[in-house]
């Protein structure tokens, strides 16, 4: 394997000869593990690691990018960045200022590759038996994933951050069967290097593969307009497409008519509504220290009582917007460029209980568990995996899965209860400009949200 | 990867080394201006062993480190799953154009070029418009090489174009777009604005739906995003293996209407996704899927097809883990009738161009739900402006057995699709204002 440490000492001198605005090199080590069952047997188990590197210059305004997996001939490396960089450059380069920053995180000893396979399959294959003693179940699938990666950035500036990073995920579906019909039901969870959650699910497992069997005769939910309360889960990915993606300023900084449409000081929701995006809190799949263009995380309140006071910044975007860089620069790996994305997003607790939330509504949808969201920033659905018919303020019958979908400009404004039980959901990966999946969480407290469309018959 | 594989062999029963070598330069326009430029290089070397009748799995990017690939494949052995295949013998594959020197030979001046040709043909039709636009060329080197003797090598060039545009009007958003690519350069930015251009003269105007059930065109891109994913996984061998897909005991039967047929096709000359043969070193053939509304045949890799008593289909895809069932490119024959004569035929109805969010829904009963990211109502036989804040419901193979009528028009969505306009006698739409 090349020694990535040995070969940053070696970039650091480089980076500095070259006639660029900035440059910067972000080397990679990984190792990954997988294991998934499909139906009753383990279908397959893979380890794998992979080395590699980018280099990315600024010249100009504009960039140029060298990912490789082969260490030999660095200085070619930055000569061709630099090279293309310089053919895109045709204005004046800005990123915001940063201090240099020469750190090493330390790596955390509980690492799940120290974890022996065998213990995983072992935990894997209880879940598997729970599942498959469901009676009418057709099928299964577990996929258990854990990587852990270290990762040396450095910079024309000076920096040179070392910092590993550990991520966890777990998903289970059950399917059931019946009369030409196949549902299913599932559970999805993450976590930023602490195995231990990954231990305790024998009854939500358990549930989860009855769930898939009592959706066979659950009736279809009749499509329309309903005052739609979600779980905290399902919030929590609501938040993130519904206003999170909206608030990466990638989209927003060249783009002089989204500018004024996402204006600082804007009213978005009522005063109880704060929304919050942080890498800062510490623990959670999108957690870290430093972002990949080397910025501290920071905690940005991006609704604060309604208003529109934040986003997410890269040093570029942050610089043309005249805004303080946030932090939030990511890529997946090597292969890719750093872009804005969200880390830890959330709406923070309010002070109605879930009763209360429920207690008024005469006909409305309690959604419940991700299945999966997306959006096109005006407009953006989002799926339950759960659902139930609210009927005169008590949770009533059991439905399909619903889609829920909206405007991200009239759904904000819409939240009229805002609950005090704040969760967050591990079990999510965001994909944007073909980087996926990235850790990411999101939460909130259960949210009402008055006149949301459901899809249906 | 000789190296490898006899040294695998040393622990192991029989061995695989699958080499993957890639060298892509993208060309990127942001705000319709250039803004990246990038070159990714890439290897990933995959060892997959039988080790005492199991499977195990390694991969690697550094082709020194071969003791820890081995180790690890060693390790996954141990509880890998029982191997019911031999890896096959060497065999002839297919002559199939995959390659075309003119791809790397592509200077990046030219890639800026057509970026900005297409960018300026669509901003001179609507100068607001603000363009994302990606120009690519990718070289791809396959090699497999077997403990049964058997050997595959083949190189690819794939040229992509791709453009996104998008038109803000206060909290309005409109999004446009069209992608192509194929194996040799692509040089006319011409018939890709047309498909931009085209859809930005339909949404000029606003429409609406009222809450009900209407007739619905789907246009290529429409059926794309609101039917293919659940036929993918319905077709794929694994599926029907484990009970799950709802036409997995209808082989021969009549599903669907007689007017629907669908193949795959790996062999097509030049499409980014053909191959001679597929990930485990099975010749490439042509797999008829639906034969005139008949279930013909399903997906099948070598562990799949030996569990389920059948034979490989030459459909073994590696997203970077194990091989598994997966299409090359699924073509739908075209009908008869023109996409004119569908929108002619209705009195009140939908034109679906986009369908967002529908495959996060039962992909594998066909239950889809959707928000029409882009589409077009249709008043008495016309086109009459974009619809909005409208949801549209149904059933994959409720739609496949109703379609009233089939286009005679076929086009390529996103290189691994070949498919018509479909127009459905009714689904649920339901909208607000």
């Amino acid at each position: 394997m090349p020694d990535i440490e040995a070969a940053a000492s070696q970039l650091s001198e480089a980076l500095k000869k070259y006639k660029a605005d900035y440059i910067e090199a972000r080397l990679e080590q990984s190792q990954r593990s997988h294991i998934t069952y499909r139906g009753k047997e383990l279908e397959s188990a893979g380890q794998s690691t992979a080395v590699g590197g980018n280099i990315r210059a600024l010249v100009k305004g504009g960039w140029g990018f060298v990912s490789f997996n082969d260490f030999n001939d660095l200085n070619q490396r930055i000569e061709l960045a630099v090279k293309q960089a310089t053919l895109v450059g045709k204005e004046e380069s800005r990123l915001a200022p940063v201090e240099p920053i020469i750190d090493t995180v330390a790596s955390k000893q509980d690492a799940p590759l120290d974890i022996p396979l065998a213990e995983k399959k072992k935990l894997l294959d209880e879940y598997n038996q729970i599942i498959w003693r469901t009676p009418s179940l057709q099928t299964s699938v577990i996929g258990y994933a854990d990587s852990h990666q270290e990762t040396v950035f450095l910079s024309s500036l000076g920096s040179y951050i070392k910092q590993p990073r550990t991520d966890i995920t777990l998903r289970l579906s059950a399917v059931a069967a019946g009369d030409g019909d196949v549902q299913q039901a599932g559970l999805s969870l993450g976590s930023r290097g602490d195995f231990s959650p990954m231990r305790r699910l024998h009854r939500q497992v358990e549930e989860t593969a009855k769930k898939a069997v009592d959706l066979l005769s659950a009736p279809r939910v009749k499509g329309g307009e309903y005052t739609v309360v979600l779980d905290p889960v399902l919030a929590g990915v609501f938040v993130h497409e519904a206003f999170g993606h909206l608030s990466e300023s990638d989209f927003v900084y060249e783009d002089d008519r989204l500018r004024q449409v996402m204006v600082l000081g804007k009213q978005f929701g009522s005063k109880e509504l704060n929304i919050v995006d942080s890498a800062a809190v510490p623990g959670l799949r999108g957690s870290y220290k430093y972002d990949d263009e080397g910025v501290p995380a920071t905690k940005a309140y991006l609704i604060k009582e309604g208003k529109l006071v934040g986003r997410l910044h890269s040093r570029e975007t942050a610089a043309k917007m005249n805004e303080k860089p946030t932090g939030n620069a990511r890529a997946i790996n090597y292969r890719y460029p750093p872009i804005v994305r969200m880390t830890n997003t959330y709406i923070e607790p309010g002070k109605t209980s879930f009763n209360d939330i429920i207690a008024d509504i005469k006909e409305g949808v309690y959604a419940k568990n991700w299945f999966g969201g997306t959006t096109s920033m005006e407009m953006f659905t989002f799926s339950a995996g759960e659902a139930y018919m609210i009927r005169n303020g008590k949770i009533a019958e059991a439905l399909r899965p619903v889609v829920l979908t909206g405007n991200v400009f009239t759904t904000l404004n819409n939240i009229d209860a805002i609950g005090n039980d704040l969760d967050m959901n591990q079990g999510g990966g965001c994909g944007k400009g073909g980087q996926f999946p990235l850790p990411v969480s999101n939460g909130s407290p259960h949210i009402r949200i008055s006149r949301c469309l459901v899809g249906g018959s | 990867m000789e190296n490898i594989l006899a040294l695998a062999r040393k622990t192991a029963e029989a061995a695989e080394v699958f080499e993957v070598a890639a060298e892509e330069t993208s060309v990127q326009f942001e705000t319709n201006r250039l803004k990246h430029i990038q070159s990714k290089q890439s290897t990933s070397i995959a060892l997959r062993i039988i080790k005492e009748g199991r499977l195990g799995y390694a991969t690697t990017t550094d082709p020194d480190d071969i003791k820890s690939l081995i180790d690890s494949a060693v390790e996954t052995a141990r509880f890998g799953m029982p191997a019911k295949f031999q890896l096959p013998p060497t065999t002839a594959y297919p002559q199939i154009d995959i390659l075309d020197p003119a791809v790397e030979a592509t200077p990046l001046e030219n890639m800026e070029k057509l970026g900005q040709e297409l960018i300026e043909i669509i901003t001179a039709h609507t100068p607001e418009i603000l363009c994302e636009a990606e120009v690519s060329k990718d070289t791809i080197s396959v090699k497999l090489l077997n403990s049964s003797g058997g050997q595959a090598e083949y190189k690819k060039s794939v040229f992509s174009v791709g453009i996104y545009g998008s038109l803000i009007r206060g909290t309005d958003m409109l999004f446009v777009g069209e992608g192509q690519s194929s194996c040799s350069p692509i040089t006319r930015p011409k018939d890709i604005a047309r498909v931009v251009i085209q859809q930005l003269e339909l949404a000029k105007n606003p429409a609406s739906v009222p809450t009900t059930q209407l007739p619905v065109i789907f246009t290529p891109r429409g059926a794309a995003s609101a039917l293919i994913p659940s036929l993918v996984t319905a077709f794929n061998g694994k599926t029907v293996l484990q009970g799950a897909s709802p036409i997995g005991n209808k082989l021969g039967k009549k599903v669907f209407d007689a007017k629907i047929s669908l193949w795959d096709d790996p062999t097509i000359a030049f499409r980014p996704h053909s191959r001679p043969c597929d990930d485990e070193g099975v010749a490439s053939r042509r797999t008829p899927l639906i034969e005139d509304g008949t279930v013909a045949n399903f997906l099948y890799d070598l562990q799949t097809a030996a569990l389920a008593n059948t034979k490989s289909t030459g459909s073994a895809s590696r997203g970077g883990g194990l091989p598994s069932p997966a299409p090359s490119a699924l073509v739908f024959a075209p009908g008869k009738t023109s996409m004119d004569d569908m929108v002619k035929d209705i009195k009140e109805g939908l034109v679906i161009e986009q369908l967002m969010g529908a495959e996060q829904g039962n992909i594998l009963g066909g239950d889809f739900s959707g928000n029409v990211l882009l589409g077009y109502k249709v008043e008495s036989g016309k086109i009459v402006g974009r619809v909005k804040n409208t949801m549209v419901s149904g059933n994959v193979y409720q739609i496949l057995k109703e379609v009233t009528a089939v286009g005679s028009r076929a086009e390529w969505v996103g290189g691994s699709l070949y498919i018509p306009p479909l127009y459905c006698p009714r689904l649920s739409v339901a909208s607000k204002d």
